[in-house]
């Protein structure tokens, strides 16, 4: 995916596998990034996105666009959204459609309040 | 798929000619030392003689979920539908050396396979399942001590003899930091506890695999089948150098190993690289270790078929994709095999799902015919130019890995990780520009998909039931400080841990306490930034 993205011009910091939601966001504060993006495969997205979005708020990084993908069940993805992810990337994505909902996300992402 | 005039390529980029001939395979007789019979050196044929005549490969479905009485209901269901051994999955906190009650590993109890703690659970995992008569594989890696001392401890309260304990360990370190990356250690002392294990098992637990060299997982992180087989031997290669430097005899070591690949739906080069890895493994044994019994020289295999092949869209089309793997994975000789869910690209799989999965292997089984001789490939003009072809690939990129210094240099430096990402990089573009053809994905697309599936719910109260056993297990437990003491003795003097874990499991220390000794021993391993 990172591939993807870097082709499509964007700059891509991968903190690799393991990552916490906390961690996610300190480096995404300290980087000043347009998009978050978390790939679960496990199965426990619904419960890692609420600690994304609690995260996210606590670094006060709401204007920041959360994206998630991996092994999401059809029926969680309307879930996924209500809980305030602002994209979903279900296993079966095009990588095209990703890395263009991702860009449009980059692009219309709101200045820091 | 091809342009006009130009020969298409399998997936690991070997060209297809139109029209294999006799003249593809050189002189006859280097062709019959090649291949030679099925049961004898190189393997080429099959690791036994009479093959599926005398056994079937053994039926193993991967499961695993929730708590141990949640699981243990399942692996009940699935021998009563006629599988033929046990397969376990662990949760990720299991797998990372984490109790359930770890504030990491909350979002994960039970999801991706059972969580297990104590050794008590472990007994509750197999109640009612003998496991003097069942063979049990464990796919597990950097606990892997731990779970064996667990498994052995469940077998001591069954009263099984370890001597007659059958069954698989995964044990396989150098695939976690290439691709599957449930390591906790760094990559030294992850390696001395591997030797521990299989140096333990070779004199305590001699009818158990302690150890299976996967190239299964860099397969389904992207790599093609040279790199496939290059990884598995270079991995085998760096694990037998370790215990021969321990001073273990190989020939009495590497009867016990255990390997294991992915079948995918390209079913000639699959074949080929399966007959491929039975030759390349004989010459390994041979011309680098010296091996003189033919037992260490044969390599016996467990085939995961292929998730990463398996689609969300139009999903019953992943019945038909898992019976070609299935039948690949036979016709190439496999051990045990195990076949996916059809759902499993969205979900771990139902009882339906797994049921149908079991099926497959019963209906290829006992419906095609196809176990009735052994490797009825052999001669085929293609299927040995293509398992020429793939040995020579797979020789050169060996020894390329030699080069940097063998497997753990290699994977220090994050090599094979590259060539992996580079590799799925390129699949992944191949279906997306359309020069590889995924039906239900990027032709023959359905706009509103005619099946809506019924997929797995984990029950989410399964976690604090978790919670709860735990609880009351370290309430009714004694003093454990001295057994972890000496664990961590073991551990910083070189002694081989696994009686001293043993002893530990026995008195009832939790898989997280056992591991934070290691940890404090051994530190822990963050993966570098490769990309």
């Amino acid at each position: 995916m990172s591939f993807a993205l870097r082709d499509a011009g964007c700059e891509v910091i991968y903190l690799g596998l393991r990552s916490t939601p906390a961690e996610m966001m300190t480096v995404a504060l300290e980087e000043d990034v347009d998009v978050i993006g978390a790939s679960i495969l496990s199965g426990a997205h619904l419960e890692i996105a609420c600690d994304l979005i609690a995260e996210r708020s606590l670094h006060r990084l709401e204007h920041v666009p959360v994206v998630v993908g991996g092994i999401v069940p059809p029926r969680d993805v309307e879930r996924l959204l209500k809980i305030g992810v602002d994209e979903v990337f279900p296993a079966g994505t095009a990588i095209a459609d990703v890395v263009k909902r991702i860009t449009v996300l980059a692009d219309s992402r709101q200045e820091r309040p | 798929m091809s342009e006009p005039g130009q020969d298409p390529t399998t997936a690991s980029g070997i060209p297809i000619a139109r029209l294999y001939t006799a003249a593809d395979l050189g002189d006859p007789a280097a062709l019959d030392e090649r291949i030679g019979a099925p049961g004898q050196p190189p393997f080429t044929r099959g690791p036994y003689a009479e093959m599926y005549r005398r056994r079937l490969w053994t039926m193993r479905q991967y499961a695993g979920y929730g708590s141990a009485e949640d699981t243990n209901q399942r692996f009940h269901y699935l021998l009563e539908q006629g599988q033929t051994a046990l397969s376990v999955a662990f949760d990720l906190p299991t797998q990372l050396g984490l109790d359930s009650s770890a504030p990491a590993a909350k979002a994960e109890v039970g999801r991706v396979g059972v969580a297990i703690d104590t050794a008590d659970d472990m007994v509750d995992l197999f109640e009612g399942l003998p496991l003097g008569d069942l063979s049990v594989n464990f796919t597990i890696n950097a606990t892997a001590p731990i779970i064996l001392a667990f498994y052995l401890v469940a077998a001591e309260r069954q009263g099984a003899d370890r001597s007659l304990l059958a069954g698989t360990l995964q044990n396989d370190i150098l695939k976690e930091f290439v691709a599957r990356k449930t390591f906790i250690f760094p990559p030294e002392p992850s390696m001395r506890l591997v030797g521990d294990v299989v140096e333990f098992c070779t004199s305590e637990v001699p009818r158990f695999n302690p150890i299976s060299i996967t190239g299964y997982h860099a397969r389904e992180a992207g790599c093609n089948t040279v790199q496939e087989l290059a990884f598995t031997m270079s991995d085998a290669i760096a694990y037998a150098e370790l215990l021969v430097d321990r001073g273990l005899s190989f020939d009495a070591f590497a009867p016990r190993f255990s390997f294991h690949f992915a079948t995918t739906l390209e079913i000639f080069e699959e074949v080929a690289k399966l007959r491929a890895a039975r030759r390349l493994w004989a010459q390994v044994a041979r011309d680098r270790f010296g091996a003189t019994n033919p037992e260490a020289m044969r390599l016996r295999f467990f085939s995961g078929c292929s998730g990463a092949t398996l689609t969300a869209q139009q999903p019953l089309n992943n019945v038909v994709r898992s019976t070609i793997q299935c039948l690949g994975a036979v016709l190439g000789g496999a051990q045990s095999i195990h076949v996916m869910g059809y759902d499993e690209a969205m979900a771990i799989p139902t009882d339906e799902a797994v049921t149908l999965a079991l099926r497959t292997q019963q209906i290829v089984a006992h419906e095609t015919g196809v176990a009735d001789t052994v490797d009825p490939l052999a001669g085929s003009y293609f299927v040995e130019a293509l398992t020429d072809e793939l040995e020579a690939r797979a020789t050169e990129l060996i020894g390329v890995i030699d080069g940097l210094g063998g497997a753990v240099p290699a994977i220090e430096a994050g090599v094979p990780q590259r060539w992996i990402a580079e590799s799925a990089y390129r699949s992944e573009m191949a279906v997306a520009n359309l020069t590889a053809v995924k039906v239900g994905v990027n032709a023959h697309v359905e706009e509103a998909e005619a099946t809506e599936l019924r997929l797995f719910e984990l029950d989410e109260m399964g976690r604090d039931r978790q919670l709860a056993r735990l609880d009351r297990h370290l309430a009714g437990r004694g003093d454990v400080s001295d057994a972890l003491a000496a664990l961590s003795r073991a551990s910083r003097s070189g002694q081989n841990v696994m009686e001293p874990l043993i002893e530990a499991a026995r008195r009832g220390a939790t898989l997280g306490e056992l591991s934070d000794v290691f940890r404090k021993a051994f530190g822990t391993h963050r993966e570098p930034s490769l990309w």
